[in-house]
């Protein structure tokens, strides 16, 4: 375990550190210059930022150490044309990077699952709603579009197409939807598309978009190589206004089925109440 | 916003402040182990004895824990399906593997304990204290303090910079030297910073003014696909970048947090409705910006 150092665990420490020092310089500085009063709870929320600091510090840690290198070693072990070909000499179609699909859509969706951000926006979510949006379905539809997006993604790298394309079209699709879905559901689906990529997806997506960019004849690693995030924050958007529109859809049907049983019977058995809000 | 509504600001936060909240995490807390209640649900024991306060501390700790593995577990299947099913190749360094993971679940469970703790409620009560204080000017000052201050110094984009620099000389944009690298990605920093702090100041307006997020979105996404024709292609690809990487873990929660707390204590705003949507403006404004400084430098 010689990678697990003390210098590794004090450098993630640092760099958390650094990270969370002007938020803490900016709060100070405008809770006794502007608002000039006590903050309320000091303790624990001094006992909470030391929590944050080196709960990140600690996750950081361990994924730099044991997860991202694998991965990385994966991503380029799967985009190797050595592992890609069927046989010595044969031509690489697009349709022969099937494990490469599979690998960006699974990747995509465990790291998205794991997001620290993420996983704040659901509990706010909650929280603020009641309960009506449901944590796990939100991550999940997120998790679904980042999935979707570099698998999309790396399609896209592979065939050469450009990234313009995808992302217009992309937004014509956010657009329409925006129109459509349910509205409480509007504000929250386009704050998912900007949570996502944080600390876990970037480093392991990167490498993907990276190596395929560099061994995909006539690709260039600095400009097909981006992208990817881009992709990623535009697709959850899609994805978590449609798991909106289909919970708003069933519960319409669940409304008109029960008024349905009304009308048949006048006096008849009590029926579901329609939904109130998607969940 | 109209003097009346800086009025009903003041009053709505004065009454939500002595009010209980419903469902707060924070604020019905008594004893120490008590804020673990957000994630498990369940409820301290009050006034019990010492060894049962004990006993529900440690089920606490271990349903936190239970959490978060299971939040990793997709990871850990994927990995593992994909060494041994497709590449068919042994781990290696096995016990390095086990350590790391026990250290990211670990320290995802501090990580959440520390949200609820700390984030979460600094959020509130700055929105809180702004909206007692009612002077916009500061609030919208603190809006850009944060955006700004807390994108400048961000890792990834410091390397997102970096990359843009080194793809934009040797498009033959930037020149080659040393000295003109480092200024163009100092700049582009800048301007991915300045961004951030500009959708914070709009995003904050727009709960102020009860403006619909989607007209200020669209709006933005006009403009994207707008400039994305007039741009030098080799930025097209680092601006759509910029916007995914400027939103960082401890961001995120603070300034979901900030606007859920303005949309509460602001009579005729609805939180999830007015509530959400800064983490999006923040994500939308560097491509513009950067779209723009990739065609003026």
């Amino acid at each position: 375990m010689g990678a697990f150092t003390i210098a590794a665990i004090a450098q993630s420490l640092l760099s958390t550190v650094a990270d969370v020092l002007p938020i803490a310089v900016i709060l100070l500085v405008f809770q006794l210059a502007v608002l000039r009063r006590p903050i309320p709870r000091l303790r624990q929320v001094l006992v909470g930022l030391v929590y944050v600091v080196l709960g990140l510090a600690l996750f950081l840690v361990g994924l730099e150490q044991a997860l991202f290198p694998l991965g990385k070693v994966m991503a380029r072990q799967l985009t190797d044309p050595g592992f890609i070909a069927a046989g010595p000499g044969a031509a690489i179609g697009w349709t022969d990077y099937g494990w490469v699909y599979a690998f960006a859509f699974a990747i995509g969706f465990s790291t998205t699952i794991a997001e620290p951000a993420l996983i704040a926006v659901a509990l706010k979510a909650r929280e603020v709603s009641g309960g009506a949006v449901n944590a796990w379905g939100l991550r999940i539809a997120v998790a679904l579009g980042v999935a979707i997006a570099i698998a999309v993604g790396a399609f896209r790298i592979v065939t050469g197409t450009p990234l313009h394309l995808y992302m217009i079209g992309g937004y014509l699709i956010v657009i329409a939807q925006t129109w459509l879905a349910p509205r409480d559901i509007i504000p929250l689906a386009y704050d998912s598309g900007g949570v996502t990529t944080s600390t876990v997806t970037v480093p392991l997506v990167a490498a993907l978009g990276l190596g395929l960019a560099s061994t995909v004849p006539g690709r260039s690693a600095l400009l097909d190589g981006f992208g990817l995030i881009a992709l990623a924050s535009l697709f959850p958007m899609i994805t978590v206004m449609g798991y909106a529109q289909i919970g708003a859809a069933r519960a319409r049907r669940r409304a008109r089925r029960s008024d349905d049983r009304q009308s048949a019977h006048r006096l008849g058995a009590p029926s579901d109440p329609p939904e109130e809000k998607t969940s | 916003m109209t003097s009346a509504g800086i009025g009903e600001f003041c009053y709505e936060a004065t009454r939500r402040h002595l009010l209980p909240r419903r469902d707060g995490p924070m604020l019905d807390t008594r004893t120490a182990g008590a804020d673990e209640t957000e994630r498990t649900g369940a409820n301290a024991p009050h006034r019990k004895s010492a060894l049962a306060i004990l006993v529900w501390r440690i089920w606490a700790v271990a349903r936190l824990l239970l959490g978060t593995a299971r939040d990793l577990l997709p990871i850990v299947l994927v990995v593992a399906f994909f060494q041994i099913v497709v590449l068919q190749r042994p781990f290696p360094n096995l016990e390095m593997i086990v350590v790391g993971l026990l250290m990211v679940t670990v320290g995802l469970a501090l990580f959440l304990r520390g949200l609820e703790m700390a984030l979460f409620p600094i959020g509130e009560t700055m929105a809180e204290a702004f909206a007692r204080k009612g002077s916009i000017f500061w609030l919208l000052l603190f809006a850009f303090a944060l955006g700004f201050g807390t994108t400048v110094a961000e890792p990834a984009l410091i390397a997102v910079a970096g990359e843009a620099a080194k793809a934009m000389a040797e498009a033959g944009i930037v020149d080659q030297a040393p000295s003109a690298l480092a200024g163009y990605a100092t700049g582009l920093r800048l301007t991915v910073a300045a961004a951030v702090g500009i959708a914070l100041v709009i995003g904050v307006l727009r709960i102020l003014k009860g403006w619909p997020i989607h007209w200020v979105i669209v709006g933005g996404y006009v403009i994207v696909v707008g400039l994305t024709a007039l741009a030098p292609r080799e930025i097209v690809g680092i601006a759509y970048d910029s916007g995914g990487v400027t939103t960082s873990t401890v961001t995120v929660p603070l300034v979901a947090a900030l606007g859920v707390g303005l949309a509460t204590v602001i009579k005729g705003r609805n939180p999830l409705v007015d509530g959400f949507g800064l983490v999006a403006l923040a994500s939308l404004t560097p491509m513009i910006f950067v779209l723009i400084y990739g065609m003026v430098v």
